[in-house]
């Protein structure tokens, strides 16, 4: 341990015997990052951001949120009245919810984009799958709590499709509901599960960025740093850059709160759960559409459940799915045109999602599900053999200081 | 490229789901809303206290009959600029259960204004034996639990008229030009000149219905003011931050090759 290097005898004495500050050292000053990282690097910082703020405003509106069916409608409407500011805690906590997965998208198509997901990063990427797959209950889980119509409608029908594994499905629904229906007990599971998992989440990103820092960041390139030269301290130019993100992100964030807060929710919610009166159209929340209109594409409800899940599964193979040496897909021009194919299709599903399954829709849902999983199963293992890579620079410094960079 | 990327994927994302409800809750999309202009739309939207006051003397002759309005206390009115002893006058006027007393009896009091709106109706049963089977929703966030809630609302009550001559309206139902579906259960409420104003406003049918709709949307939204209010700062102290931290950002950058 260095502890030498501090100046303040106390940070010294601390340090000598808790070495926190040699590690912030180490995290801050001593990690070197690529020089060449674009603005698409922001989003993990988000993320965590997003993270934080979802922690610390659900740890609030938990002290005045009631789990029980008879009363959790009208404490939320408490919240939103009465208690100070309740409305502004509860408005940061749904809309940064959505932004949580705006980011997270962004952050996952980043990943995909400069093939994040190679050799040596693999580990790092599969935690961050499991991260979106936690979010992804821990999201739905809150959606049930303020016990509105598409809570209750919502939570009916995603528990139910468990009833779809053979032979233990429907002791499955039962075990997950804590009884015959969605009920009392079924939304206080809900609520301690809902509280437990962004801890969980917070554990995995620990993970995550413990594996981050294994080999530092992938970089616009996809090629190795191959020293000083092409590295920057974190701090302070990335703390910089980062900060440039917080500001823009906290800047639209206010904007949805203050101006637009129930633009991304749907207006069923404000409508008390009935178990007795079924909303026309269930839809989940806007950032499920993708998978819900995959799970529709199927026209039988168990190969609909495997497949929506397998569409997340598949992201945990990626790495060997796609076997070409170059990672970025700057280097790569067919699996770029692939790339926002992929795009295009994973917002048309969610498109598709959002709409009734029945007549044209239908038939898109099937043709985008397909494509979906012919792009991670059968192009990208093939394009992996058969295209011709660009030449790439030999170090990140080359083509930074190179006049004739390569057109973006 | 990546800028580039960034706007594609908001853009997408905003016209796929910006508004995800919208067309589903307002109906199959076989029904076209009315516009207004509302004071309380915008940046800088606020509401009109006086059109809120008159919206609740409409709410009080003509919809809380057969419609509670239970997230409304009476201590809430202090915002459509009532004072402290109308406040206690108009509570007065209604009787709410309380108890047990020292005897163990529960008996009735006149209310005050700590207490919330008392429903025209002990229970959902009552209210479905009164009302031909269908249940008047409770109006307190009527205005946000419905897609464009004010201007539907608004929509909703002008939009009375005679059923098409090929449609036929069963017994107990009403045409209507906002509904989705256009049969509605609910009888034309405001027909004009239902309610006498004190300041002389104009009583027309869309007059009382604009007065009541902009009074639900206060009821479903009390903080409407505050939050826009505190929006503007947080918006152009966010705003500045922005360009000082990318200012700063350059600086910082500017050594590097």
């Amino acid at each position: 341990m260095s502890a030498a290097k501090f100046s303040n005898p106390v940070v010294r004495w601390i340090d000598h015997r808790l070495p926190v500050f040699s590690m912030l050292d180490h995290t801050a000053n001593e990690y070197p990052t690529p020089k060449n990282l674009n603005y698409m690097w922001n989003f993990g910082s988000l993320a965590g951001l997003s993270l934080v703020i979802m922690i610390v405003t659900g740890i609030v509106l938990a002290m005045s949120y009631t789990a029980h069916v008879d009363y959790a409608f009208e404490s939320v409407e408490r919240i939103m009245r009465d208690v100070n500011h309740g409305w502004l805690i509860r408005y940061i906590h749904m809309n940064t919810a959505s932004f949580f997965f705006i980011v997270v998208y962004l952050h996952i198509f980043r990943g995909l984009y400069y093939g994040s997901y190679k050799a040596p990063r693999e580990l790092l990427w599969i935690l961050g799958v499991v991260i979106f797959l936690l979010m992804m209950a821990t999201a739905f889980m809150g959606y049930v709590l303020p016990w509105g119509q598409m809570s209750f409608w919502g939570a009916t029908v995603i528990t139910n499709l468990f009833s779809a594994i053979p032979l233990v499905g429907e002791s499955i629904v039962t075990f997950l509901w804590g009884g015959f229906s969605v009920d009392n007990p079924t939304l206080n599971r809900f609520f301690s599960l809902h509280y437990l998992m962004p801890f969980l989440i917070a554990g995995v990103v620990v993970l995550h960025i413990v594996a981050l820092h294994r080999f530092g960041s992938n970089n616009p390139i996809g090629i190795d740093t191959k020293g000083k030269q092409d590295t920057i301290s974190f701090h302070p130019y990335y703390t910089i850059k980062d900060i440039v993100g917080i500001a823009l992100f906290l800047l639209l964030l206010a904007v949805a709160v203050f101006f637009f807060p129930n633009a991304m929710g749907h207006p069923d919610n404000y409508i008390p759960a009935n178990p007795m009166q079924t909303p026309a159209h269930i839809v989940p929340e806007w950032y499920f559409l993708p998978f819900y209109a995959i799970l529709r594409a199927v026209p039988d409800k168990l190969g609909g459940v495997l497949l929506m899940f397998g569409a997340i599964a598949i992201l945990f193979i990626l790495p060997w799915l796609d076997r070409s040496p170059v990672r970025s897909a700057r280097f790569r021009p067919v699996f770029r045109i692939f790339f926002w194919l992929l795009f295009i299709d994973a917002i048309a599903l969610g498109y598709l999602g959002g709409k009734p399954a029945e007549g044209i829709y239908v038939t898109l849902s099937r043709v985008a599900t397909a494509w979906y999983f012919l792009h991670f199963l059968v192009i990208l293992p093939m394009l992996s053999v058969f295209e011709n890579t660009k030449p790439l620079p030999k170090s990140i410094s080359e083509p930074v200081l190179a006049t004739t960079v390569a057109a973006e | 490229m990546m800028s580039k990327f960034i706007l594609t994927f908001l853009i997408a994302v905003m016209s796929a789901f910006g508004m995800p409800g919208a067309a589903s809750a307002a109906g199959g999309g076989d029904v076209t809303l009315l516009k207004k202009d509302w004071t309380f739309s915008g940046i800088f939207g606020h509401y009109d206290k006086a059109s809120m006051q008159r919206g609740f003397q409409v709410y009080l002759e003509v919809c809380a009959g057969c419609h509670s309005i239970e997230y409304m206390a009476f201590r809430n009115l202090a915002d459509l600029g009532y004072d402290e002893a109308e406040i206690k006058a108009i509570a007065a006027e209604y009787e709410v259960q309380d108890g047990p007393d020292e005897d163990g009896e529960m008996f009735m009091r006149p209310a005050r204004p700590a207490d919330r709106m008392p429903s025209p109706y002990r229970n959902d049963n009552e209210a479905r034996a009164n009302n031909n089977g269908a249940l008047p929703p409770d109006l307190s966030l009527i205005a946000k639990a419905r897609a464009h809630g004010p201007d539907y609302l608004y929509s909703l009550l002008v939009g009375y008229e005679d059923a098409p001559s090929n449609l036929d309206v069963p017994e107990g139902m009403y045409y209507n030009n906002a509904y989705s579906g256009h049969l509605i259960a609910m009888p034309q409420p405001i027909y004009g000149d239902d309610v006498e104003y004190a300041d002389g406003a104009s009583t027309s049918t869309e007059s009382l219905s604009a007065d009541v709709t902009h009074f639900l949307m206060w009821a479903a939204e009390p903080k409407l003011e505050i939050r826009k209010r505190i929006g503007v700062a947080a918006v152009f102290f966010l705003s500045i931050f922005l360009v000082m931290s990318y200012m700063a950002k350059r600086r910082i950058w500017a050594d590097v090759h």
